[in-house]
């Protein structure tokens, strides 16, 4: 790797620039057609060239979908911010109740965990409008349809199992003898939880929690029939764009950038993190 | 107070019993040495005895009290560990002081206590390092810092020198039985390197396969191994096991080598035609101007700087290994004679393995066993 020739080189940058270009090129033209009006953006053959304009942002921060027949409101901003409050809660409240059973399931075999480390692991096989149905009836009649609590309740499904298998993986590949040695030197149970395993385990925690969070984020089928308007993340609330009117293709395209861009976000700031946990470990040289 | 006793202790993953009926003794300020092949369960006997592992039944006496009950941060114990077990998020500084924060020491007694172990053990430089940028000695020297930094009265050694090269080793061999009597603390050392084991041992408990199978001093396991596994994994050369039937009349008993007697201890009468074998040190033979001697044929001399070992074969093509100091005069080649110091022969029953020993007495090295 060290003593590549410039041949070696040149071609490897040119891979890495298609591998780039190929991945990267949906969300280039998704901005760019963001920035288009519905004429630019329909207009055949498609041309590069344009004047940008901001005015399908300023639509839909104001709220107001204006198309060439008629005008109607809009709450993507609202949406933004329900798709926000769902992810982060479920996420948090995944971390705080899936973290401490992947340290049970990790270090603490006892009869039956494997059964039902796998009973929360199928909870993920069955296919959620499976599950949709009863959910609605006995959510109606707990009073829960369409609030946040029952929808971050019900995101535990896509969130807890994710979060618990990958972080139990990382717990089982922290040494035991190191909390051993911890507990040796006089330290608690729950001190080498949190000053050992946790930190440890961080990198992991870090990358199931981002992963968590891009599955809550992206869920659809949940938020649909559950939440009604005001509690719509964005994933439903980009239906409002399809109109009778047409579909406002320069309002989508803001839309989906306005609406990956807090994702794309943590997973930048993750990274450091994530990469972070490549480099740690090694107990022996 | 910190006599450390193990009662009947046994342990099993699944189905493999890992220990069985152990008991060991260790009186307050020596130093026991668990020696033995990997897999006999020295680890797991020294993690029943920290507290990281559960024994199934027996019990661990720690001065005089029972710790069943007592969960590891409380038993007092210091430990080291193979793996050296070092938290790799923290500094060696950090790492060197958690059995101190644990104790709720104030800052300055935890910075004096921790450059007072680490300036001892000659790592006062590079506390600042995390785990990853500290070479192996370094490593081992942290954790072994870690485990002396409280003062335990109890000190769990889990072959602390086994990753680490040579000369250090070598080092440390010299030094740790100064430091681990300074400490004056009760120590467990385990290891499987028999020099390391002669070294530090007050008294050396031999494991294999689950079970002590024989506990005496250092000098004791050398020169009466109770078995001839023991005999084999203690010294270098190993010594020379050779199939004798011993002959008992009127001169005494002896075995026949080379067509030469060796004497015998008398006490060995009841043994005459039975299968037999004789265990005979390397360097417990020299060679002999007399030609009374055993006469042999040297095959091959390697010279070691401290010592020279020579292969000779008798008559019969039997194949002994000879050790003297390097310097020596020694014939180089040719048939010579050599004598054998018959104090120093071992003999051991061919199917049991077990030794026999001269006094009659060999309930003991079957109880032993």
């Amino acid at each position: 790797m060290d003593h590549m020739s410039p041949l070696e080189r040149i071609l490897r940058a040119i891979a890495l620039a298609l591998v780039v270009l190929f991945f990267m090129f949906p969300i280039f033209w998704i901005v760019l057609m963001s920035l288009q009006t519905n004429e630019t953006i329909l207009r055949s053959p498609p041309s590069m060239a344009f004047v940008p304009t901001f005015k399908n942002y300023a639509a839909i921060i104001a709220g107001r979908l204006d198309s060439n027949v008629a005008s109607m409101s809009i709450h993507f901003m609202g949406n933004l911010m329900n798709s926000v409050i769902l992810s982060v809660g479920s996420v948090a409240l995944a971390l705080v109740l899936g973290v401490p059973a992947a340290y049970a399931f990790a270090r603490h075999k006892f009869k039956g965990s494997e059964d039902i480390a796998f009973t929360l692991l199928s909870f993920r096989f069955a296919p959620p409008l499976l599950v949709l149905l009863p959910l609605t009836l006995y959510f109606q009649s707990l009073g829960l349809a369409n609030t946040y609590v029952g929808l971050i309740w019900v995101y535990q499904l896509i969130c807890l199992p994710l979060i618990l298998w990958i972080v139990r993986g990382y717990f089982e590949d922290i040494s035991p003898d190191i909390e051993h040695a911890y507990r040796i030197a006089g330290h608690g149970w729950f001190a080498t939880f949190r000053k050992i395993a946790l930190p440890l385990a961080g990198p992991g925690i870090a990358a199931a929690g981002l992963l968590a969070f891009i599955f809550a984020w992206n869920n659809f089928v949940f938020a649909l029939v559950l939440a009604s308007a005001d509690k719509q993340p964005v994933t439903v609330g980009a239906l409002a764009f399809v109109t009778a009117s047409g579909i406002q293709y320069g309002q989508i395209a803001a839309a989906i950038v306005m609406s990956i861009a807090p994702t794309l976000l943590l997973a930048l700031w993750a990274q450091k993190y994530l990469v972070e946990g490549l480099s740690l470990g090694a107990v022996k040289g | 107070m910190s006599r450390i006793e193990i009662k009947n202790l046994a342990k099993s993953f699944k189905e493999d019993a890992v220990l069985s009926g152990i008991d060991l003794d260790v009186p307050q300020g020596s130093t026991l040495v668990l020696f033995g092949p990997s897999g006999a369960g020295k680890t797991v006997l020294l993690r029943c005895i920290a507290g990281a592992i559960e024994p199934d039944s027996g019990d661990v006496l720690l001065g005089g009290a029972s710790v069943s009950d007592v969960l590891p941060e409380h038993r007092g114990i210091g430990m080291a560990f193979q793996n050296f077990a070092l938290f790799p998020h923290m500094s060696a500084y950090d790492n060197i002081a958690s059995p101190l924060t644990a104790r709720k020491k104030t800052g300055d007694q935890i910075r004096k206590g921790v450059d007072a172990v680490a300036r001892l053990l000659k790592i006062d430089h590079v506390l600042d390092h995390t785990p990853k940028a500290l070479s192996n000695g370094q490593k081992q020297r942290t954790a072994l810092a870690r485990a002396l930094v409280s003062e335990p009265k109890v000190l769990l050694l889990d072959d602390p020198l086994r990753n680490v090269d040579a000369k250090l080793r070598f080092e440390m061999r010299l030094e740790l039985p100064r430091l681990l009597s300074d400490q004056g603390a009760t120590v467990i050392y385990v290891t499987q390197d028999y020099r390391e084991a002669m070294a530090l041992g007050d008294r050396i408990a031999v494991l294999d396969g689950g079970h002590i199978i024989q506990n005496g001093t250092p000098e004791e396991i050398y020169r009466k191994p109770a078995t001839i596994n023991i005999a084999k994994l203690f010294g270098d050369p190993t010594i020379n096991l050779l199939d004798v039937v011993p002959v008992s009349d009127a001169s005494g008993v002896h075995a026949m080598l080379s067509d030469r007697r060796i004497q015998l201890d008398p006490g060995l009468a009841g043994y005459a035609g039975k299968e037999c074998v004789l265990g005979l040190r390397p360097e417990a033979l020299s060679f002999t101007d007399a030609s009374d001697g055993v006469p042999v044929t040297i095959e091959a001399e390697t010279p070691f700087n401290e010592k020279s070992v020579t292969l000779v074969t008798t008559l019969r093509k039997r194949e002994i290994l000879l050790s003297r100091p390097s310097g020596t005069p020694a014939p180089q080649s040719g048939t010579v004679h050599i004598t054998i110091d018959p104090s120093d022969a071992v003999l051991f029953d061919r199917e049991t393995g077990l030794r026999i020993d001269p006094n009659g007495n060999n309930q003991a090295a079957e109880r032993a066993a």
